[in-house]
């Protein structure tokens, strides 16, 4: 893994300049994504969370190079997204669909491999690697839908990590786990972020979990999304599921970050109506 | 198929296994004693003793008449479908990823699948001015080449875009994506088009042989016919039968083999 | 949303709506467009390679020709009464296949135990395919209707039997345990939940027998010589009628395509229907 130095030094790794997206139109344009911007520093772990529905999903896509957005775009180290990026990797919450049912693990991290011109050994190398690093070494040669549903993220994790990225977007990934394993992904993903010395932008609904792992958490409006207010998580590190989470700052933070939530959530209507405009919410600042 | 809640009234299951094992033998074999008992009684001539026709069946088939017919019937019947399932496979693909060409594609798809085959079978001599193997195979892989077409199309259109959008974000080029995520990906529905193309394939090759040829398992089954030889004409209907049974099984065999992570993975997602 | 900023279009409201709608009919519009223009361009190539004599016209007459030939056919009666011959045949053929197959599929779906004592003779059965009953019948009931009727209803039965089977068998096991559980008797089970479940199954089965039954009925025609499209095809053949070849293989083909297009229709309104998470067949 390329140092931050040796990445030639940009302190801002994402930038989002007035980002949305827009499908349909007239009447029935729905905005996906109004008008957000924020940056992510190289190495930082940047959580987004918002009410349901508020477009989180294409907002990443749109990040990830895999949807166009109407107005605004990303820049990463300073060039514009266009397509995937080489640098880029991008973990779904369906691992289900994301992860190949007719290939075994070995072939499923394997995937981004592909066309990069390494050697064999390299590749076999990169595998390994990554899959130890998730602790799944014993099930390489395993089919995905052999395994659990924690574990079966955790080879998507080894997937992009194979993929050697700078940049990690991560949808929703331990949304569809049981709560138990989640907390373990989640100290996972820590440590992973600590090891290869990436960034990381996560997308979740969970609060505790956004402030749990973040640097920032950047927190998002209801329909048309636009960024309702950035807050800083100043908590120590390395974090722990428990010690962390005993912490007065810990419970402050997350009460903070739910209470804007809610506020949102009260507000917010699916886009066409206008009767929310109508419904009185208490003066947060937008 | 979902198993069935059955009300067996009481009957305990292990007796329940043992009497439908037996059955599964005992039908099958009851129908053929039928058969011999009933071709005895009728004594006609059209109607041969199961016997008989069996003793031909060995004489003609397994031994003189392999090489001379079998074999040239399962080399068309060969050539014929890999034609229609690489064909069908090749075009399949770009039409089920790409909607204009779909569009522009689908009305001609459309009628020749619904054109009854025989109804060409006098064109196909008259174009291609013989009687020979190519003229069987062509007419053979043309009319299997649609099962296969139209099952690569669905099975294209059918897959979850969340495939594909991993393999675009790990930057795989288009060709890439084909070979390894929208092939694999179509392949189950692929396959159940194969199979129907298969037995398609028996039958067009019958049809094209009986119609015009100077070998094969149907000119065989005409010649009989036409001189009156009853037992060698139901040898070669059981052969004909035999040889669909065959294809059949082989195919579901292989099929098990490749799809073997396909009955997996719905099992586990069903749970 | 005025509280929030509009990022739509800046147009007014009863233009947006205006254009909404005209980008629709154009969508039509265009695939309307490319459908025929793709008929119109086969039909031209066809012309074309028969024109300039690529294959030559004896061969391959003219589309014009063909489609000429087939007009002035159309309008003898001879034609229809041939056209009507293989309907017949066709109808006759998937009506008896079907009265044996749905409820010979019902019985044998119901049962478990029946289903698995005759899967070893109807595996071995339904591959045969029934062109090599030909020469049997030839020699049976001869070169009536009766063989199109018989040759027909062999082909079709089995798909239609496969469908009705598999159909009866697929039923939600959760539905059958309810009707169980409220004391709904085995006939009213039947009747009330198995047969609705199993309509998509027999109606996908339908469309398959029926494009079977007018091949073979077609087959029958053809290769015995009983009254039918069938059989002018092969009396054009054997006499060197180019043109009546191509005009009647045209009007069979049109006749294919009717069928299809009317059982795929049918098949379609019983899928929707029903909550229907099968694995589709060509």
């Amino acid at each position: 893994m390329a140092s931050r130095v040796a990445r030639g030094g940009f302190r801002l790794m994402l930038e989002v300049k007035h980002l949305g997206k827009t499908y349909g139109t007239g009447e029935k344009a729905t905005h996906a994504v109004g008008d957000v911007s924020f940056s992510v520093e190289d190495g930082e772990f940047v959580c987004v969370v918002g009410p349901s529905g508020c477009g989180k999903t294409t907002l990443l896509k749109c990040i990830a190079g895999l949807l166009r957005p109407s107005n605004g775009g990303v820049l990463l180290r300073g060039k514009r997204v266009v397509r995937p990026p080489e640098e880029m990797a991008l973990v779904f919450q369906e691992y289900g669909r994301s992860l190949m049912p007719w290939a075994s693990v070995r072939n499923n991290v394997l995937l981004p491999l592909r066309h990069k011109k390494l050697p064999r050994s390299e590749r076999k190398r990169l595998v390994e690697d990554s899959l130890d690093a998730v602790s799944l070494t014993r099930f390489i040669d395993h089919y995905p839908w052999q395994l659990s549903g924690g574990m079966q993220q955790r080879v998507a994790i080894a997937r992009a990590l194979a993929y050697q990225p700078t940049t990690l977007l991560m949808d929703e990934p331990f949304a569809s786990v049981d709560a138990q394993t989640r907390g373990d992904l989640e100290d996972l993903i820590l440590r992973v972020r600590n090891e290869y010395d990436i960034t990381i932008l996560f997308v979740t609904h969970d609060i505790d979990e956004s402030v749990y792992l973040a640097d920032r958490v950047v927190v998002l409006t209801h329909s048309p999304t636009e960024v309702k207010e950035i807050v800083p998580v100043e908590l120590p590190r390395p974090r722990d599921q428990i010690a962390t989470k005993e912490l007065p700052e810990f419970a402050q933070l997350r009460a903070h970050v739910y209470r804007l939530i809610k506020r949102e959530q009260s507000v917010g209507e699916p886009a066409e109506t206008t009767e929310a405009a109508g419904v009185p919410h208490n003066g947060t600042p937008v | 198929m979902a198993p069935l809640a059955t009300g067996r009234g009481g009957v305990s299951r292990r007796s329940y296994q043992a009497l439908t094992i037996v059955a599964e033998i005992a039908v099958p074999v009851a129908l053929l004693i039928a058969w011999q008992l009933w071709t005895v009684h009728a004594a006609s001539p059209k109607f041969p003793r199961l016997s008989t026709i069996l003793v031909d069946f060995r004489d003609m088939w397994l031994f003189s008449q392999f090489g001379t017919h079998v074999v040239p019937s399962l080399e068309r019947i060969g050539a014929g479908f890999g034609i229609a399932v690489v064909a069908g496979i090749a075009l399949g693909i770009p039409l089920g990823l790409s909607r204009w060409a779909r569009l522009a594609a689908m009305p001609h798809i459309e009628y020749w699948r619904a054109v009854p085959p025989p109804a060409l079978l006098p064109i196909s001599i008259v174009l291609l001015h013989s009687i020979g193997n190519v003229q069987k195979i062509v007419f053979i892989a043309f009319f299997c080449l649609f099962p296969v077409l139209l099952n690569t199309i669905d099975g294209v259109r059918g897959i979850d875009p969340t495939f594909i959008d991993t393999a675009r974000s790990y930057g795989l080029r288009r060709f890439e994506r084909i070979r390894r995520v929208v092939f694999p990906a179509a392949l189950p529905q692929i396959v159940a088009g194969m199979r129907n193309s298969l037995s398609l394939a028996v039958i067009t090759m019958v049809l094209s042989e009986y119609f015009s040829s100077t070998s094969g398992v149907g000119y065989v089954l005409l010649i009989s016919k036409n001189t009156f030889q009853f037992a060698p004409m139901w040898a070669a209907i059981l052969l004909i039968g035999v040889l669909g049974y065959l294809l059949n099984v082989l195919f579901i065999l292989a099929e098990r083999r490749v799809l073997a992570w396909h009955r997996g993975w719905r099992a586990a997602a069903s749970v | 949303m005025a509280t929030r900023g509009d990022v739509a279009a800046t147009l007014a409201a009863p233009e947006r709506a205006r254009w909404r709608r005209d980008r629709l009919s154009l969508r039509k519009l265009t695939e309307a467009l490319v459908f025929t223009v793709s008929i119109a361009a086969a039909l031209a190539l066809w012309e074309l390679i028969s024109r300039t004599g690529v294959i030559s016209q004896k061969d391959l007459p003219a589309m014009s020709t063909s489609f000429r030939e087939l007009w002035s056919l159309v309008q003898t009666g001879d034609f229809w009464k041939a056209f009507g011959q293989t309907v017949r045949g066709w109808a006759l053929g998937l009506g008896v296949a079907t009265a044996l197959a749905v409820p010979l599929g019902i019985l044998l779906g119901s049962s478990d135990f029946a289903a698995r004592a005759f899967r070893v003779p109807i595996e071995f059965l339904r591959p045969i395919p029934s062109a090599a009953l030909i020469p049997l019948l030839f020699l049976t009931l001869g070169t009536t209707i009766k063989s199109e009727i018989f040759l027909a209803a062999f082909g079709a039965f089995w798909p239609l039997l496969v469908q009705t089977m598999y159909g009866v068998r697929d039923v939600d096991p959760l539905a059958m345990d309810t009707g169980r559980s409220f004391g709904v008797g085995r006939f009213e089970r039947l009747y009330r939940i198995k047969l609705p479940s199993a309509v998509p199954y027999i109606a996908t089965g339908l469309r398959i027998s029926s494009t079977v039954s007018l091949i073979l009925a077609f087959t029958a025609e053809l290769f015995m010589g009983i009254p039918g499209l069938g059989q002018k095809v092969n009396y054009a053949q054997a006499f060197g009628l180019e043109k009546q070849l191509y005009a009647y293989a045209l009007a069979t083909g049109f006749l294919g395509v009717a069928i299809h297009l009317v059982s795929a229709a049918v098949e379609r309104r019983a899928l929707r229907w029903h909550p229907s998470q099968r694995v589709g067949a060509a």
